[in-house]
């Protein structure tokens, strides 16, 4: 059969030239900078650098603004825009414990050395709306108050603290000749190793990271989580440029790392003690690296031996349906012409309805 | 004379310090004091200033086995001086001409005989500015430290 594919330029271009419109929104309001997205929705930005796997707060402020603040529309732009960018080359891993710390809390100690740092949060707000910020006219706050003395460097990791004494497993040491895998150049492949699950889960969704979470939480396979240490600040991203030929710092970024602690009964193998697991997000996305956390312990169920019976702790389940640019892609493509597929569908159950048309009529008789 | 004998004169770390200092600066004064520099250098680029990704690493559990996070964006530039010093400038994000000036500072750095002066009108107020930076960022946190106090259980005085 042939189905006209041919049509629909004008009504196409006519939509695109809506989109824009409506993208503007009231012309007699002012148009929206990037720096106003950049420092006043700085979160959002931060969930699509996150998510769209690439640190730059002018980028993924665009992709905001374009996609109309639909998030997962912003983090499929900066991806799309990614594979137009050559590849310089790898950072030497970050050094979290060198983190200039801006927040760091830790819900199993409380008098860890260096103290709790509150930071900026919503902890502690009261989650009421506030009036005052509906109307733009509104001063600016009162300046936040500083101290006299600076946050210390290089705060001891609560994991380290707990390992002093035996008591949390050491995370595992490789020869660094080892090759890290790389989802964005090879496909993922089972079983897979922790490096490729971490980079999954640091590019997956927020929304399907918090729910295997949550559900881990709710029992189906509980891993009896601690928040042992959140911490967020700024830390300097070093490279071995080739023609240079020795280290080079070429700027800061802002993460957030969670390190959860989890109960362990241990095996025949191995004492009981407490197991890891790791979160590390860019910016401030602090639900996604406590997400990311459990998610990762949960994944680790078959190298400690546990019981895997919980989609939280099924890899191809959970590393299949991470991101959020293919899954919304295969969801979105269902909105393309389907014509030739749906007529033959279209067929069959006429065929069928009329086989059992013929049928019932034959039982009455 | 190359950038190898140069090297040679320069400890490597004194290079990496500057690099550092010129990476991390605020692109907006590093272009007021290129603007005030008396004596600026005729340069070329060996390498236009172009845009391109790092894949930042990470631990697991930040001691442990070696990830591919994500990436991030970097602009590097390389010039050339008259007297055949190349500089190299790599800063994070988009700013192709913040690569620019980082590659011809690091060249100015690296040419001159006395660096003492250029340690002070160029160095110093980078470094500063950075410094300040940070201790504002930190002094704020900092204020948010959480002090406990416990309160005595006690049976009361006897």
């Amino acid at each position: 059969m042939y189905v006209a594919v041919k049509g629909g330029e004008k009504a196409i271009e006519n939509s695109l030239k809506l989109l824009a419109e409506e993208r503007r929104g009231d012309s007699n309001v002012p148009v929206l900078t990037l720096e106003q997205i950049k420092s006043q929705m700085a979160i959002a930005v931060d969930r699509v650098m996150t998510e769209g796997s690439i640190y730059d707060r002018d980028l993924a402020a665009l992709a905001i603004k374009q996609a109309q603040g639909d998030i997962i529309e912003a983090v499929f732009l900066l991806r799309a825009y990614r594979t137009t960018l050559p590849r310089f080359g790898v950072s030497k891993p970050v050094d979290t414990a060198k983190m200039a710390i801006r927040r760091r809390i830790s819900a199993t100690y409380k008098d860890l050395p260096g103290g709790q740092v509150l930071g900026p949060t919503y902890d502690y707000t009261h989650r009421l709306l506030d009036f005052d910020l509906a109307d733009h006219h509104v001063n600016r706050p009162e300046a936040a108050p500083t101290a006299p003395r600076a946050v210390a460097d290089g705060m001891p990791r609560v994991t380290d603290i707990l390992n002093s004494e035996g008591l949390i497993e050491e995370e595992a040491t490789e020869p660094e000749t080892r090759q890290v895998a790389d989802l964005t150049r090879e496909p993922l492949d089972f079983p897979a190793d922790r490096d490729v699950r971490l980079q999954n889960l640091a590019r997956g969704d927020e929304g399907f990271l918090l729910a295997l979470g949550y559900s881990s939480q709710r029992g189906y396979g509980n891993t009896h989580p601690f928040a042992g240490e959140i911490r967020m600040g700024k830390v300097s991203v070093e490279i071995e440029p080739e023609e240079l030929g020795f280290a080079i710092d070429i700027g800061d970024i802002q993460l957030t790392e969670c390190q959860m602690i989890n109960q362990f009964q241990g095996t025949a193998e191995t004492p009981p003690q407490f197991t890891r697991g790791y979160g590390l997000a860019f910016g401030q996305c602090e639900r996604k690296a406590m997400a990311m956390a459990l998610v990762d312990r949960s994944l680790r169920s078959r190298e400690l031996g546990e019981e895997t019976t919980s989609p939280a702790q099924d890899e191809e389940f959970v590393l299949y349906h991470t991101d959020n640019v293919e899954a919304s892609g295969f969801l979105q493509h269902l909105k393309l012409p389907h014509y030739v597929d749906f007529q033959s569908e279209l067929e069959l159950v006429r065929r069928l309805r009329g086989e059992y048309e013929a049928r019932r009529q034959q039982t009455a008789e | 004379m190359s950038i190898v004998d140069r090297r040679g004169e320069s400890r490597i770390e004194d290079r990496q310090y500057w690099m550092s200092i010129l990476s991390k600066a605020d692109p907006r004064q590093l272009q007021k004091i290129w603007e005030n520099t008396d004596a600026k250098p005729d340069f070329i680029h060996l390498r236009q200033p172009e845009t391109g990704l790092i894949m930042v690493r990470a631990r697991a559990g930040g001691t442990g086995q070696r990830f591919n996070f994500g990436e991030m964006t970097v602009t590097r530039c390389t010039v050339v001086l008259k007297d055949g010093t190349q500089g190299f400038g790599y800063v994070a994000g988009t700013d192709r001409r913040h690569a620019e000036l980082a590659a011809v500072f690091d060249a100015m750095m690296l040419s001159s005989e006395d660096r003492e002066p250029l340690e002070e009108w160029l160095l110093a107020p980078l470094a500063k500015a950075y410094t300040e930076r940070r201790q504002t960022e930190s002094a704020k946190s900092a204020a948010t430290k959480v002090d406990f106090f416990t309160v005595v259980r006690g049976e009361g005085p006897k």
